[in-house]
């Protein structure tokens, strides 16, 4: 049986860390943006192409992308539209500004919110943070149940969704009730191409801060084709505490940035007991990798 | 991460020709889909946009999918079985991918699902898709059939078959025979009307099929009974769903393995007639050729190019005496002057493509509406230029598509004989180019007509006419002169027999092919002077080359020619 579905991919406008050259880094230790183009995070393009089978699956169903970031992040809209979504959201403001992942879910779960989707799909983790935390964060803000590490959506009904697991010594096959948020891995399938027809209709889509920019001069105006209009989303858009939002809602502080080798490769298997929780917490703390 | 359009400023650069205007304004005609759907043009700008960003796509499949899968699939070929052929796993996921761009149908109506593109961005997809791999060019390229149920089989038909293209159905054109190869007036497949079924029935075997169980088939086949000749010929079209066609085999080939050649056994299949009865082969067939053969001009630009790339990027890279290769004058020159005949076949290439676009517009017009007397003229004028360069097209990028895949193995050495680097499949996937749709030798018969009667003389007056920067006046004085010593060679061969023509025809084609070749790179290097340099070596060499055939032709007296006949009477000696 089939169902028209509302389904939420959460995606990210990283700079391209794959490919670096000399200049990737700034003399503090951060990203030099300015050297690294910016992209559709791979693991969120993952994330599209499973909202994307579930929607060719389930006719009707409506795949919209949400993304939170500076104006240029309309880019990342764009992109899901030429792909075969059907519309997206850019949250925007500058009390976003400056959020670690705390502060991100918390902006992204109060977006999908107000969307109110049946499930939401996120990639694993972004390439230049790398801490596959805003997924899960989002689901629990959400208070959905999550499934991470997602290789395939098998099945998804009213009520459920069956989900093949990529773990680190094989798969296993869940289920979870809907809604739920479901983060992908980068070794489920790869992204469709853009897709002719739907890049040439949605190649003027734009923000009303970029229809309204100086200089810019569209040829199809938003008046007469709506569906070319990317809606932004502010703080005000979608409610919430101002103190949750941007710096001010971010506990992370860094406080040096160093260069590391990794030691050692291998997964280490810990139980959820609070002996194995505290041992870890210990060893951590003791080769300063936290405090 | 590769994008085969944006990687190469000089596809984009086609776009940028004054004609560009002129040719999408009448392929959109009044820009009449506007408004009707989504996706159709405003406006010139808006549709050379679209051209732009859809070959980008094309461009990053062909880099990401069709590139990486091009070795594997030359390795492990289609499969037959049980009268049926499955492709190589790589050419499967190249066509879907290709499919799920919605990319298939590029030239087609809107209305049939296609694109509306002109032919300058149809040519260059099927260029960007052969610097991937020329085999799958094949493939894709076949959607030339489209083009032929498109403009001459009824209403019915074309919605029955052509929406059908985009979405990913592949077709095959099936002419050839064991006893019907250039000869296809010798076609003796069988067709029979069922007056009852009122469905036509085609018997009979067909061999050498590219793509041979694709599910839409163009067939030429006999449908008078008692005739010998190509008037007794009919076109049809052919559903796999309907049965009745088996593959009884696939080669074994040298080249372009990915893409399957079938022979196919026709056992009571239904087909229907495309168009008139007796028309196949004398009207359909031969406007079907001159779209293949524009189409292996693209496919061998785009080897060329693979071929190129691959020398260049080698002849860095090695080095020899303690410095790259590529420093040595040995080297430089072979790079050189690969280029030079790339960009010249480039040129020649989209030249063509820009006659064929304005004349078939004209003609899509012309059944819409009555065509004014200038546009009736119009339509005359590039049709005959667009005969006059396609045969010419044809044989020169093809036998540079082989000239360059044979230097590219050169500058390799040792390592190019290997089976760990491209080139050698380049080699022989370009062995193909200058035989199928027609030989060089072919190309040559319909490219000497507009020798003798003057046409490719009168195309170069006119590029000779037009305005050049004075720093090109040294290169077209070459030209001028190079003019005068091609008129003076076409003038000896008169009046010595048919023969002595034929004997020199090739010679004379490649004298007008290379002039007019050069001033295609000179009018590039007015506006983007990153042709200069292949202008320079390509006149230049030119030059020499002419020079070579001129005093052949002029020392070669009517008698010379026994010295060559007398092969005919040798044979293969056979044991005693």
């Amino acid at each position: 049986m089939t169902k028209k579905l509302k389904i939420v991919v959460l995606a990210k406008q990283v700079p391209d860390t794959r490919n670096v050259g000399k200049n990737a880094m700034t003399p503090e230790g951060t990203v030099n943006r300015a050297a690294l183009p910016a992209i559709f995070n791979p693991e969120d393009m993952n994330a599209l192409e499973q909202a994307l089978y579930i929607k060719d699956q389930n006719p009707g169903s409506e795949v919209l992308l949400l993304t939170m970031g500076p104006f240029r992040a309309a880019d990342i809209i764009r992109e899901g539209l030429f792909r075969g979504a059907d519309g997206g959201v850019l949250l925007t403001d500058r009390k976003f500004a400056g959020a670690d992942t705390l502060a991100t879910s918390y902006a992204l779960s109060q977006a999908v919110k107000k969307i109110n989707p049946d499930i939401i799909l996120a990639g694993r983790q972004a390439i230049d943070g790398d801490t596959a935390q805003v997924g899960p964060q989002v689901a629990e803000k959400l208070g959905i149940p999550q499934v991470t590490y997602a290789e395939e959506i098998q099945e998804i009904t009213d009520t459920k969704v069956t989900i093949k697991r990529r773990l680190e010594r094989g798969v296993e096959v869940v289920s979870c009730t809907l809604p739920c948020l479901v983060t992908v891995h980068a070794t489920a399938a790869p992204c469709r191409p853009r897709h002719a027809k739907q890049v040439m209709k949605y190649k003027y889509a734009r923000t009303v801060t970029e229809d309204t920019a100086e200089g810019a001069n569209y040829l199809l105006p938003l008046s007469d084709y709506p569906y070319l209009k990317i809606t932004e989303w502010g703080t005000a858009d979608v409610g919430g505490e101002d103190s949750s939002y941007g710096m001010a809602g971010s506990p992370t502080k860094v406080k040096k940035v160093e260069n590391i080798v990794f030691q050692a490769k291998e997964a280490k298997k810990l139980t959820a007991s609070n002996e194995d929780i505290d041992s870890l917490i210990s060893e951590l703390l003791a080769n300063h990798t936290i405090g | 991460m590769a994008n085969f359009y944006r990687d190469n400023s000089d596809l984009k650069f086609q776009f940028k020709h004054p004609l560009m205007g002129k040719i999408v304004e009448l392929k959109e005609d009044n820009f009449k889909d506007f408004g009707k759907y989504d996706y159709a043009p405003a406006n010139v700008e808006d549709a050379i946009d679209s051209y732009d960003r859809v070959m980008e796509i094309i461009g990053e499949i062909c880099g990401d999918v069709l590139a990486p899968n091009a070795e594997q699939v030359d390795h492990d070929g289609p499969v037959c079985a049980n009268g049926r052929i499955t492709y190589a796993a790589g050419t499967q996921q190249n066509h879907d991918a290709l499919t799920k761009a919605g990319v298939y149908g590029l030239s087609l109506p809107r209305e049939y699902g296609g694109l509306n593109f002109s032919m300058v961005p149809y040519v260059m997809a099927a260029e960007l898709v052969s610097r991937a791999d020329a085999g799958f060019a094949n493939i894709w390229g076949l959607q030339d059939c489209a083009e032929t149920i498109h403009e001459f089989a009824s209403k019915e038909i074309k919605e029955e078959f052509l929406p059908r293209i985009n979405k990913g159905d592949t077709c095959s054109m099936d002419l050839t025979e064991p006893d019907a190869g250039s000869d296809l007036q010798s076609v003796m497949l069988k067709a029979t009307w069922d007056e009852e079924k009122q469905m036509w029935f085609l018997n009979g075997v067909k061999r050498f099929i590219t793509n041979g169980d694709a599910q839409i088939k163009l067939v030429l086949a006999r449908s008078e009974e008692g005739t010998t000749d190509g008037r007794g010929l009919s076109y049809f079209v052919y559903d796999k769903a309907w049965g009745g066609v088996t593959v009884r085999r696939i080669e074994n080939k040298l080249g372009i393995k990915g893409s399957p050649t079938a022979e196919l056994v026709f056992k009571n299949a239904p087909a229907k007639l495309v168009g008139d009865r007796k028309l196949g082969l004398i009207k359909y067939v031969m406007s079907l050729m001159n779209g293949a053969r524009l189409g292996v001009g693209a496919q061998s630009v785009g080897l060329s190019e693979a071929a190129y790339r691959e020398a260049l990027k080698y002849a860095h890279e090695r080095v020899q005496y303690k410095k790259a290769i590529i420093n040595f004058p040995a080297v430089y020159e072979l790079l050189a002057v690969m280029k030079a005949k790339l960009q010249a076949s480039r040129a020649i290439l989209y030249e063509t493509t820009r006659f064929v676009d304005i004349y078939k517009a004209y003609n899509a017009i012309s059944e819409e509406r009555k065509l004014t007397p200038e546009e009736r003229q119009e339509n005359k004028k590039y049709s005959k230029y667009a005969d006059m360069f396609t045969p010419v097209l044809k044989m020169m990028s093809s036998e540079y598509a082989n000239q360059n895949a044979y230097d590219a193995i050169q500058v390799h050495g040792g390592s190019g004989f290997m089976k760990e680097y491209p080139v050698e499949r380049l080699y022989r996937d370009a062995r193909i180019l200058t035989i199928y749709e027609g030989t060089s030798q072919l190309q040559t018969v319909a490219a000497i007509r507009y020798v003798t009667n003057g046409s490719y003389l009168a195309k170069i007056r006119e590029y000779e006419a037009m305005e050049f920067k004075p720093e090109y006046a040294a290169l077209k004085e070459k030209l001028v002169a190079m003019t005068a010593q091609y008129e003076q060679a076409c003038e000896m061969v008169q009046g010595k027999g048919e023969e002595y023509i034929d004997f020199h025809a090739r010679r004379l084609v490649e004298m007008a092919a290379h002039i007019i070749m050069s001033y295609l790179l000179i009018i590039d290097a007015q506006v983007d002077e990153s042709f200069a340099r292949s202008a320079e070596v390509y006149t230049n060499k030119s030059e020499a080359w002419n020079n070579e055939r001129a005093s052949y032709i002029a020392a070669f007296k009517p008698e010379d020619l026994a010295a060559f006949s007398a092969i005919k009477e040798e044979y293969v000696a056979e044991e005693n």
